[in-house]
Parts: structure tokens; sequence; C-alpha cells
């Protein structure tokens, strides 16, 4: 890719603060500020802060909202009532998935979608494709800020900021209110890491302000700027699917374990297919694995048999900063997905063994 | 970013330091564990080999990426540092010092000269 990369509305903020700036699906984009590791450990802790400014916000207008995404998304979202939120994801029409993302419902007639930003012209393009309703559709993901404020002391941290009652908050669930006399903020109790807190939507243009008035609520909670190398070890030690590694538009979300999001009570974009695949049972699944052997699975590495016969692959992949061993998620024939299953991840020529567990491999604290 | 002077340095962000035993150290520089991160895992299990020049003879494990190492010049491991092998962060705390990787024994002294002095490492990393 060689279009040039866009900028969150805090670049300057991270580059002050001494981020290493990436290239992240086309954002430069901070993937940390001092180390990986003592940043997952401050949010895990304490609390952190993450921009994800990088993702993608989309509302969808009128009577035939619902029904649009009822048509384009796995899950169901006629149960979502205001303020409630839902994991899901919008299968493609040749098994695969074309994005996951999260409905959030306002009211009746409106919704906003979150997506993956690496996927925001193409789930753009692809709900357009099937908006044959007329539904009222805008693309404000470059004029809103996202900021993650996690960990355990998050809810302490943003409760100086405003009266609405963070601790009454369901998980998925948000609010629309005041935030540090900022108007128009939403507070969504969600979250990529399990260590709990609040993504705060904020107007870009008061991006700087909410991103400070955060930092001296937390300063008594030692808060910190968290980059995206932490993002990632923390959502895998929860086993949160990251989509380009663990599910994309050659995946089956069936195999990849998203089957507690695919209702069949409604009809969607390849759902016949789907039904069909699930009543003949998933020939291969996603699962998670610790290392026995010293050793860090990568995504790509071959995982083996104790034969070496290859049966997969890994699709993420790291060091637990919690555990003090590698984990990771990979795709493995059914037979070898039972949690207790010995299996081989190949590391430069060589097998290191490796168990099949259940998820999560930390203990989530919301 | 520490470069010192009297060490010498190769393209793959690795240093060298000739000893008084005729053996040499090499670890990687300050901008390389600064570049990787968190260093979780130092994978060397070539002890006793002879390796040629620009080969790889390791690898060293951060927490999200993985990077070869690769010999400076044609040589034989003859130790690997126990203590970067119990404690990986020690190459990100003192990549000159503790946290040195392994002791080789040159087959040829005399190409130390071709590797480059800390004034052209630092002009390749643009410092």
């Amino acid at each position: 890719m060689t279009e040039e990369l866009q900028s969150v509305p805090l670049e300057a903020v991270h580059q002050r603060l001494g981020a290493k700036m990436v290239p992240f699906a086309g954002f430069l984009m901070p993937v940390r500020y001092s180390s990986d590791i003592e940043e997952h450990n401050t949010v895990r802790q304490g609390v952190g802060v993450f921009d994800v400014s990088h993702m993608g916000e989309f509302v969808l207008r009128g009577p035939k909202a619902l029904e649009l995404i009822q048509r384009v998304s796995a899950n169901d979202a006629s149960v979502l009532f205001d303020g409630k939120i839902q994991y899901s994801y919008l299968p493609n029409a040749d098994g695969g998935v074309v994005d996951d993302l999260l409905v959030y419902r306002l009211n009746q007639e409106e919704y906003y979608l979150v997506v993956n930003a690496s996927n925001i012209e193409k789930d753009w393009n692809w709900i357009c494709a099937h908006n044959t309703d007329g539904v009222e559709m805008e693309n404000i993901s470059a004029e809103l800020c996202l900021l993650a404020v996690q960990g355990p002391q998050a809810t302490q941290t943003l409760q100086k900021l405003t009266d609405i009652d963070l601790s009454a908050m369901d998980y998925y669930t948000f609010c629309r209110g005041t935030m540090a006399g900022i108007d128009d903020v939403i507070i969504s109790a969600t979250g990529y890491t399990g260590a709990g807190g609040f993504e705060i939507y904020v107007g870009s243009h008061h991006a700087e302000q909410m991103w400070n008035v955060i930092f001296e609520a937390g300063a008594d909670f030692g808060i910190k700027p968290i980059g995206l190398g932490a993002r990632d070890t923390l959502r895998l030690e929860m086993g949160y699917c990251l989509y380009g590694n663990d599910i994309d538009d050659t995946t089956s979300p069936l195999e990849a374990g998203l089957g507690w999001v695919t209702k069949f009570s409604k009809e969607f974009v390849n759902s016949e297919a789907l039904k069909i695949q699930k009543a003949a049972g998933p020939a291969r699944k996603l699962v998670a694995f610790e290392m026995i052997d010293r050793g860090i699975p990568r995504g790509h590495y071959d995982l083996c048999a104790a034969d070496g016969a290859l049966i997969g692959s890994v699709t993420s992949g790291t060091q637990s900063p919690v555990l003090g061993k590698g984990i990771g998620l990979g795709y493995v024939p059914t037979l070898y997905s039972k949690a207790g299953t010995e299996i081989f991840v190949k590391v430069r020529d060589r097998l290191l063994k490796a168990v099949v567990v259940k998820l999560p491999f930390v203990k989530p604290t919301v | 970013m520490s470069i010192p002077e009297e060490l010498k340095y190769t393209p793959d962000h690795e240093w060298v330091r000739t000893e008084t035993d005729g053996t040499a150290t090499v670890g990687i520089t300050d901008f390389a564990q600064s570049e990787l991160g968190d260093i979780v895992f130092i994978d060397i299990n070539t002890v006793g080999q002879t390796i040629a020049q620009g080969e790889i003879f390791g690898s060293v494990e951060a927490v999200k990426t993985v990077s070869d190492l690769f010999i400076p010049l044609t040589a034989e491991i003859v130790e690997v540092n126990q203590a970067v092998n119990d404690s990986p962060e020690l190459v990100n705390d003192d990549p000159y010092g503790k946290g040195w990787m392994v002791k080789i024994k040159l087959a040829d002294p005399a190409q130390m000269d071709a590797l480059l002095s800390a004034g052209a490492y630092k002009e390749l990393i643009g410092h």
C-alpha cells in the first residue's frame, strides 16, 4: 500500500509523549510509549488510555435501519434497546467475514456501527450495496476521537468528570451525556482488554481537551498512555479475535467461534449456507493454546501433530505478560480442538510442545 | 541513543567488542533494543558451532516481534550469556553491558576492521 497515512487528531500529543509511531491500518498510530509489558500491566492493575480514533463509525438512520442491520449482520439486533451495545459481524456471501463490529442502538431508528479501521471503506461499500431501502447512512469516522480508558481504576478516574453514575452502567451499555463540560459525549462500557473500563467517543475538536482532563483525573491512580502493542497482548490474553489475524474474508465465522453471535432466528447474508455448515459441524476450529516448551508462537507459524504432520497454523501469538509464557490462537482440525490436546508449534524448524486450553488465558475483571 | 565509541557495529544493529583473551563479545545495539521493545526470550542454541559471516546464530524475541541474530564475522560461538537467558530484560536495560549475547572466536580477527565504526553506525540509523 502506497497511499498516504492518515492522522489521528492526537498525533502531535503522542509524538510529544515520545511514542513510537507505526503505520497501522492506514493510520500513523502509537504502538508503544515506554514498554509493552509496563503498559500491559498498567491496564491490568490500574488504568491506561488508548487512542483508538482510527476505528470507524457509521450512523444508520431511518425506519428501515434495523432491517438493514439485521440483513448484513449475523447477530440479532432486534433485541437491542436504547443504550444497548451488541458485538456482531458482517458475513460475506462466500462463507467468510467482511468485518466484526459493535452495534449501538441510539433509538429505534438510529444506530451506530463501530468497525475496524482497516475495513472502513470495504464495510461502507458492503453495507451501501445492501442498502436497498433508502436507509440514511453517514460515515462519521473522521469526526470522532475514540479514547479507551481501561483498567480496574477506570471507573474512579472517569467518575470525577461526569454526573452519570458510571458504576451503575452494565457491560455493553452506553450513555450520551456531558463529560468534563463537553456535551454529546458517548460513554460506552466496552473495551478490548478484559480489564474493565469505558470507551469515550468525543468530537475530534475536543480530543486534546478530553485527553488532558482524563490524565488529570487519573493522576492519583498512575494513569498512563497505552500503545497498540499492549492492546494486542491484552486482547490476546482474553482470546478476543482480531480481524486480519484470526478472522478475515476467508475464515468461517463458525470455525472462528463466532457461533454465539450467529442467530439463525432471522435471515441474513449467507445465513442458509452457514446453517448447513453448523448442522454438519465445522471441519476445523480456532483454538487457544499455551506453550509448554519455552518459545513464543507467532502468526503464520505451522501447528503440527506429535509426529510432525502439519495440522494448521497460528493466527495470533505472543508472550503473555501476565502468564509469562507463550500463548496463541490458531486453526486446527476439530479432532485436535479439545482442551488438553497436545499440539506442536513449529518455531524455527523445531517442534515445541503446546496444549489446547479453554479461553480466556487470563481471568477478566469485567 | 547510546553508541559507545570503542565498539564496532554491523548494519544488522549488533555490536562487537574484542576482548584481551582473543575472543569477541557480541550484543545488540541500544537502537535495536528500543525498536524491538520488551525482550522476553533469547533463543540461541548454536554454542560450539562455527557460523559463516551473516548467517543466523539465534533469535531475539520481544513481546511484539521476533528478530534473527546474524553473526557479524565468521566465528565459533564459544559462550552464551546465561544471565540473558534467565533475565532477557537485561538486553533492554544494559544492551552494551550485562545484556551481551554471545562470546565468539573469530576465524580471522583482522576482519574486525571491516565492521562499522560508531560514527558510521550513527549515520546508518540516522541519529
